[in-house]
């Protein structure tokens, strides 16, 4: 007692961590794209960016809860795609309004989200096994339900088209990109329950240990559930804006944006084994990569590159994670 | 004192193989503070188990507050009024101190958890136990000591009219001690029965008023603290008949050589400054109370756990030990606590395992050489006695105590001059029991040296020719075999501190 055992907190840590350094290099990349390449500091591209950036920010805010809890959900990529097959299905083919279509879309990503949570949850199976399980169905069900024909869904000017405009809105001649507005707010939203209310605080409970979680009387079964639950929802909002970016949607794609989405979320801040992370910093990982993704073919290499670059910020991002957690081990152990 | 708030009568509860308690009964009055003592395995946590939900008497009674009952999970054994405070620290790490004392009953604004007024709570239960711990501050970036504190103040805060402290200051430091002991007495004055489980005879004479003791499983005693001695209950927690021989005088020879000598090793608050030798054919019983560091020492001597400083010499020569590795071409063999975790692959053959320290002399290029693999595991089977029907056998296959003899089989192949045994014949039966002793003094009589990690206390009087004694991370003693008794071991494995 008597001693003060507090860690003096470095500047950047105060100033939130990991998401600081995360928004100083999403402005360093953009920085440098737009010196490197007067094409890329035009306004469409940064409207290309955002609109490539919607699906996988709205998959990178569900798959944080999984990722906090110290599981993952692979299922969101595959997921998405079936899901707008499905809702686009019922509107191109079966005449449904748009809002049904959207709708069911949605709810599809719930009960797919709602069955990871169980056999998570409730059944024990390794979240991985379960998910891996969930991505293959939905690849599989996504391309049976639509006869493994491509799904358009209603184009500009076309009836029915009306749900593009929440996501570009043309005022005037100006092209605005109200999808970011949205992503913006549910991020606000998503970080209230994160941070403020019984849902995320028992994810990072059941993340950070799980023994005594349960220990304290937390219902964990159903926390632990509603962590998918929300990563299912919000594939399903990332169907509908893939849907309206998009139009077409293609059966059996959908693979790997689910890495794109937790690469995303583990650059933010959000610890590879779970208990700690943030939306705000999984929302800035996914422009980490977005702009490689979009900013390398304007200076000259293949996309591709993305891929290996992402994958080495990765290996960084989660080095940094085993980093901080060793140093807080050697505290504790003093 | 007051009235008694809770009896447990005649509770009884077996695990598959053990009789883990045998018909205890057991009481606390209201402002008491009430020891509860045994040797490891004594059931004093199991009892406490039954108590608060975790575990489902077999049969007996618990009446609290004048009525039956029977909790089925901690949850509601806390309703109640009646908390523990673990032993093993049950916090979550990210969250801060006051999201975990308050963790599972929130303070709400609508749907939005309270976080401001948590920590004004906090800070007014930290202020009233005099603990000095920003409510805010990470739960993490505490010591285990601070970690300790915020577990009874959550304990506290919920009102708890019975408290149990599992072996609460392990991890504390003297004056931590005396904060718990200022916390304890308030409690007492507040009428609150408190359950108080330690090892250390010294803070039991100086905080409880009575003492339970238990002994393998049933209810030996109750004593007034103030009017018996140290002595009194150590002989009350050993009073066991013996029913092997123990060893009559060390086997090894007075001018038998050094093979090993540690000294002052440090890793870590488990091992603190420990020395010793060890001889040539000697089997050195290391005893002690759980928790004492003598798994952790012998880690640390094999390289299986990062130490901070001290000296290895092997055979009169220094040596550096920083993997398992470095300590397996020094020749020291180690054979876990926890066979199936860490002694051996048990979807592999008897063959592959014995094989699996030593792989590189059974190569033949590029590929292992399956032939001289079988032989001499056949060798090993034959030597140790091992019951497989081939050296094909899966090792999942076998028996406890034959699964031990292809671990030892696995260090003989390596050619190992030191063996450290860690608890060398837990969850084997009876028999095998024995053929593992007598295969211990026949690699002894052989020249190999033998370590001996043992919670039993007739293991350890049985086989060690010199026993050496642990307690919180310190050697407390070492006895010749020939001084060696049930109680001067448990008068070193149960600390002195002064108060």
């Amino acid at each position: 007692m008597g001693k003060n055992d507090t860690p003096n907190k470095s500047i950047v840590a105060r100033l939130g961590g990991q998401k600081v350094i995360v928004l100083l290099v999403v402005v360093a990349l953009f920085a440098f794209f737009s010196i490197a390449s007067p094409n890329f500091r035009k306004y469409n591209t940064v409207l290309s960016i955002l609109d490539y950036s919607y699906y996988i920010a709205l998959m990178a805010i569900g798959v944080t809860f999984p990722l906090i809890t110290g599981g993952v959900d692979l299922s969101i990529g595959t997921g998405l795609i079936c899901y707008s097959l499905v809702g686009g299905y019922l509107v191109v083919h079966k005449g449904c309004p748009t809002i049904v279509g959207i709708l069911v879309a949605i709810a599809f990503g719930l009960v797919i989200g709602l069955l990871n949570g169980l056999l998570v949850a409730l059944m024990d199976l390794p979240p991985f096994m379960a998910t891996l399980c969930t991505c293959m169905i939905t690849r599989g069900l996504g391309a049976l339900i639509v006869n493994r024909l491509g799904i358009s869904w209603p184009t500009t000017g076309s009836e029915g088209s009306w749900f593009r405009d929440i996501f570009k809105a043309t005022i005037g001649d100006m092209k605005v990109p109200l999808g970011f507005l949205w992503v913006v707010l549910l991020v606000a939203l998503m970080a209230f329950v994160l941070n403020h209310t019984p849902i995320g605080r028992y994810a990072i409970a059941i993340g950070s240990n799980k023994e005594a979680a349960v220990l304290s009387g937390i219902n964990v079964k159903f926390y632990h559930t509603m962590a998918y639950v929300i990563s299912g929802l919000f594939a399903g909002l990332a169907a509908v804006a893939y849907s309206a970016v998009f139009a077409t949607v293609q059966p059996g794609t959908g693979a790997g944006f689910e890495l794109e989405a937790i690469g995303g979320a583990i650059i933010g801040g959000v610890s590879a084994t779970g208990g700690a992370g943030s939306i705000e910093g999984s929302l800035l990982g996914v422009f980490v990569i977005c702009l490689l993704k979009t900013g390398l073919p304007y200076i000259g290499l293949q996309a591709n590159w993305q891929q290996i670059i992402t994958g080495l910020v990765l290996i960084g991002a989660v080095l940094v994670d085993i980093l901080k957690k060793k140093r807080s081990g050697e505290l504790k152990a003093a | 004192m007051g009235d008694v708030i809770l009896t447990m009568k005649g509770i009884d509860k077996s695990f598959p193989g053990v009789h883990a308690l045998d018909h205890v009964d057991f009481e606390v009055r209201r402002g008491e503070v009430h020891a509860l003592m045994g040797e490891n395995g004594a059931g004093k946590s199991t009892l406490m188990k039954v108590l608060t939900g975790i575990y489902t008497k077999d049969s007996g009674t618990i009446t609290y507050e004048g009525k039956e009952v029977s909790f089925h999970n901690t949850r509601e054994a806390q309703d109640a009024g009646i908390v523990i405070v673990h032993q093993e620290l049950n916090m979550v790490g990210h969250l801060t101190v006051a999201q975990n004392i308050y963790i599972g009953r929130e303070f709400k604004k609508g749907i939005r958890i309270d976080d401001k007024k948590m920590n004004e709570e906090a800070a007014k239960l930290f202020e009233r136990l005099h603990i000095h711990i920003d409510p805010a501050e990470t739960m993490s970036s505490l010591t285990v000591g601070k970690q300790q504190m915020c577990e009874i103040a959550k304990a506290i805060s919920r009102d708890a009219k019975v408290i149990i402290f599992d072996e609460p200051s392990a991890a504390l430091t003297e004056a931590e001690i005396e904060e718990l002991f200022k916390i304890i007495r308030d409690l007492r004055e507040q009428q609150v029965g408190i359950v108080y489980i330690s090892h250390r005879m010294d803070e039991i004479k100086v905080i409880t008023d009575r003492v339970t003791v238990m002994r393998d499983g049933a209810y030996v005693g109750t004593l007034i603290t103030k009017d018996c001695t140290k002595e009194d209950i150590i002989n009350m927690m050993v009073g066991r008949v013996i029913y092997e021989d123990p060893k009559a005088c060390s086997a090894v020879a007075p001018d038998a050589p050094v093979v090993l000598k540690v000294e002052h090793l440090n890793a870590g608050r488990m091992v603190q400054d420990v020395s010793f030798e060890l001889h040539k054919g000697e089997i050195l019983g290391f005893s002690g109370l759980m928790g004492a560091g003598r798994t952790e020492t012998a880690r640390a001597i094999f390289g299986a756990d990062p130490k901070e400083s001290g000296d290895i010499y092997i055979n009169g020569k220094k040596v550096e030990i920083n993997s398992p590795q470095d300590a397996v071409r020094n020749g020291i063999g180690y054979l876990s606590e926890d066979r199936k975790q860490f002694g051996i692959v048990v979807q592999k053959t008897v063959a592959e395992n014995s094989t699996m320290a030593n792989l590189e002399n059974f190569m033949r290029g590029l590929f292992i050489h399956k032939e001289k693999e079988a032989e001499v595991a056949q060798k090993y089977v034959d030597s140790l006695a091992t019951k497989t029907p081939s050296v094909e056998q899966l090792v999942v296959n076998l028996s406890g105590g034959n699964q031990q003899k292809v671990v030892i089989a696995k260090w003989l192949v390596k050619d190992c001059g030191i063996l450290i045994f860690d608890e060398p014949t837990r969850g084997i039966d009876v028999g095998a029991k024995n053929e593992i002793y007598k295969l211990m003094n026949r690699l002894a009589e052989e020249g190999k040296s033998i370590i001996m990690i043992s919670s039993e206390m007739t293991e350890i009087l049985r086989m060690s020719d010199r026993v050496l004694v642990m307690c919180e991370g310190k050697k407390t003693g070492e006895l010749d075999i020939q001084e060696a008794t049930q109680e001067t071991i448990m008068t070193l494995a149960t600390r002195e501190i002064s108060i």
